[in-house]
């Protein structure tokens, strides 16, 4: 079994790791330092240690054979007629992991008279397009979905598979992944294959303040999912390629426990992706009440107002307006964060805005690190007097007209 | 009908900082919660029990043996079982690891019918254990549930959001239902059950009660991703840092916003 390992002639009760540990699992007993069973073996004491004196030990398993498994297999997404634009983004990023490799890229794509949608896929250089085109994919259903992923996967034996981060993708993704028996790394923001062929994984933990680099070496496939507007469109080719395959899945396989009964559109109020001006609020906001600040800002900018992640948690804003990895992507043309101190699960879903104006009390904050104006300030003093000033010019311009 | 909730011990703030001079991690404070999402995924379950009759809800959770403050939250909120998986042999669990070894505590006590999970946790974020588990355990999950509109014999009748659709689906039983946060408003603990809970047995199972000698499957081994290492990003360089009089920042940021043409 596996356990932190602690040298302690190296060790010298400096400490660090105590105080580094996000579990409060390491202490000093008797002038020696002891890990307690709630270790999660997460690595960040060893970081920590300047004496070399922690480590974890890793069993390598040599059982499976890896040659077996090659390629990648990105997993299409479409709504309404139309193919997700993460697809293309998956299919983008599969298509550079694989340079300088033997590896292809292949598509599946799963639904009910989907041929014409394929038809645009022919249009990407992928290897392979499999088709899955039957009546009981008209919806999603988690159950015979997974099914064919399986069947898939089967055939093809990818060493990688890449899903999108959207509602499906969190569902079949650790579904499938799971009944591989191997593992699969959500949110991704940064893929790479290293020089073994591994897929080295990039995400953000604890909260979004450090970056993980995860792999998953002795299972195949190698799944990972990334959140739509993360990672760059593959480039649509001029002349289509004949590359499209249909595929069958046995009848039984086609059983499902799940019948839908009904479906309806949601009204589409106009969300946070579409705003061109956002006003973020934070957890520099002491009490509910004064969010009308963000609020009355949103309304003389003519923006929406948005949330970081903490006041969601807290009940004070609503879901739907969360910024961040697991919250929304948004890209506006301006941004005023206020009272945000910036976690690296945040700024991913806001930094590609056009300009991002950060206003928050600690000057060390990490938002200000992406921000283009970046203000030390504290927002119960400067958010009343900016609203005070645009009321101002608000006039001013109701006069001249 | 038998009802599982799985529920998770997270730690109170996610604050780490670091410290510039002697370039290590700190962490806050130790303060543990559960996991806000876990409220939702009982308060689901609660809600099912006032409906309909002879409904017991167990709360599973698996983690240190702390975590059993979770279990007496629950109970606080009308929980009727709890049941803590904890094991110095678990340390190091994935998802997959994780998942497995839920699914094997809950298979092991009864024949559920429904399994409730929250739709991620605070820490670990993946938003994939619940998942997981329905593959374990072999049926089908539903992802983003909205609401319970009905209970038949065999059947569960529920809503669930995918992306902008909101659709009703007929499910059979049993299955994993994957609650969205907006779901249900989760109830304050009440001062009568949490002085119960108190006095109420939280069923404590170890490695040796999963009924699987193979310890490779659990924990650090039997993780399919491992974490190579954690470090901070990368901070680019700041522009200049405004501070100061507060009027000199406004001007400041009435500019900026004149200057891209939004006022």
């Amino acid at each position: 079994m596996s356990e932190l390992q602690i040298n302690d002639e190296k060790c010298v009760l400096c400490r660090a790791c105590i105080s580094a540990c996000p579990f409060g699992a390491l202490e000093v007993v008797d002038k020696k330092l002891v890990v307690e069973d709630n270790c999660s073996l997460c690595g960040v004491c060893l970081n920590t240690c300047q004496f070399n004196a922690l480590c974890i030990e890793k069993q390598e398993n040599g059982l499976l054979d890896k040659n077996k498994w090659s390629d990648i297999l990105v997993f299409v997404e479409h709504n309404e007629g139309k193919i997700q634009p993460v697809t293309y983004e998956l299919i983008g990023k599969a298509l550079k992991l694989i340079e300088g490799t033997s590896y292809k890229v292949y598509c599946l794509i799963v639904g009910y008279k989907i041929t014409e949608l394929a038809k645009e896929l022919s249009y990407y250089n992928v290897e392979k397009n499999f088709i899955y085109d039957h009546k009981a994919f008209k919806n999603y259903r988690e159950d015979i979905f997974c099914n064919v992923f399986q069947d898939c996967i089967n055939v093809l034996m990818p060493a990688i598979v890449l899903i999108g981060g959207t509602d499906v993708g969190k569902s079949i993704a650790p579904a499938v992944a799971t009944s591989f028996h191997s593992g699969l790394t959500a949110d991704c923001t940064e893929l790479i294959l290293n020089e073994k062929l591994e897929l080295v994984q990039i995400r953000p933990a604890f909260g979004g303040n450090v970056m993980a680099q995860i792999v998953t070496p002795n299972h195949r496939p190698q799944f990972a999912t990334v959140r739509p507007s993360i990672m760059e469109e593959a480039n649509r080719i001029k002349s289509p390629r004949n590359n499209i395959v249909n595929c069958k899945l046995d009848e039984k396989k086609l059983v499902s426990q799940i019948e839908v009964l009904k479906e309806k559109q949601m009204e589409t109020k106009e969300g946070i992706q579409d705003a061109k001006i956002l006003i973020v609020a934070g957890q520099g906001f002491k009490r509910k009440e004064d969010l009308w600040m963000v609020e009355e800002l949103a309304m003389l900018l003519n923006g929406q107002v948005a949330s970081s992640r903490a006041l969601v948690e807290k009940g004070w804003m609503p879901y739907e307006r969360q910024i961040g990895l697991s919250g929304k992507t948004v890209k506006p043309e301006a941004i005023i964060t206020c009272g945000v101190s910036g976690s690296v699960q945040f700024m991913t879903g806001m930094k590609t805005s056009k300009t991002i104006i950060a206003i928050n009390i600690d000057s060390d904050s990490p938002i200000f690190s992406i921000a283009h104006q970046s203000i030390a300030g504290d927002i119960y003093e400067i958010l009343p007097k900016l609203i005070h000033q645009l009321k101002e010019i608000d006039k001013l311009a109701n006069n001249k007209n | 009908m038998k009802i599982a909730i799985c529920i998770k011990q997270v730690p109170g703030s996610n604050e780490l900082t670091m410290d510039q001079e002697k370039g290590i991690l700190q962490r806050e404070d130790g303060r543990v919660k559960m996991n806000p999402y876990d409220l939702v995924a009982i308060e689901t379950a609660l809600q099912i029990k006032e409906k309909y009759k002879e409904v017991v809800i167990t709360s599973f959770s698996m983690g240190p043996k702390r975590a059993r403050e979770v279990i007496l939250s629950s109970y606080a909120m009308g929980v009727d079982q709890g049941v803590l998986i904890t094991d110095p042999k678990f340390i190091g669990s994935d998802v997959y690891a994780t998942a497995l070894t839920l699914s094997k505590g809950i298979s092991l006590n009864e024949e559920f019918d429904i399994v409730i999970c929250g739709r991620q946790t605070t820490d670990g974020d993946t938003g994939q254990v619940g998942p997981a588990i329905a593959e374990h355990l072999g049926i089908p999950h539903i992802y983003g549930v909205i609401a319970i509109d009905k209970i038949e014999e065999k059947h569960i009748f529920l809503s669930q959001q995918i992306e902008n659709k909101k659709i009703s689906l007929r499910v059979k039983m049993p299955c994993v239902l994957v609650i969205s946060k907006e779901a249900y408003i989760p109830r304050l603990p009440s001062l009568k059950l949490k002085l119960e809970a108190k006095k109420k047995k939280i069923k404590i199972m170890s490695f040796e009660d999963l009924n699987d000698s193979d310890i490779r499957k659990f924990g650090l081994e039997g993780s399919p991703t491992q974490v190579e290492k954690i470090y901070f990003p990368n901070k680019s360089k700041k522009e200049t840092l405004l501070s100061g009089n507060a009027n000199v920042i406004v001007d400041a940021i009435i500019e900026r916003l004149k200057g891209e043409k939004l006022i």
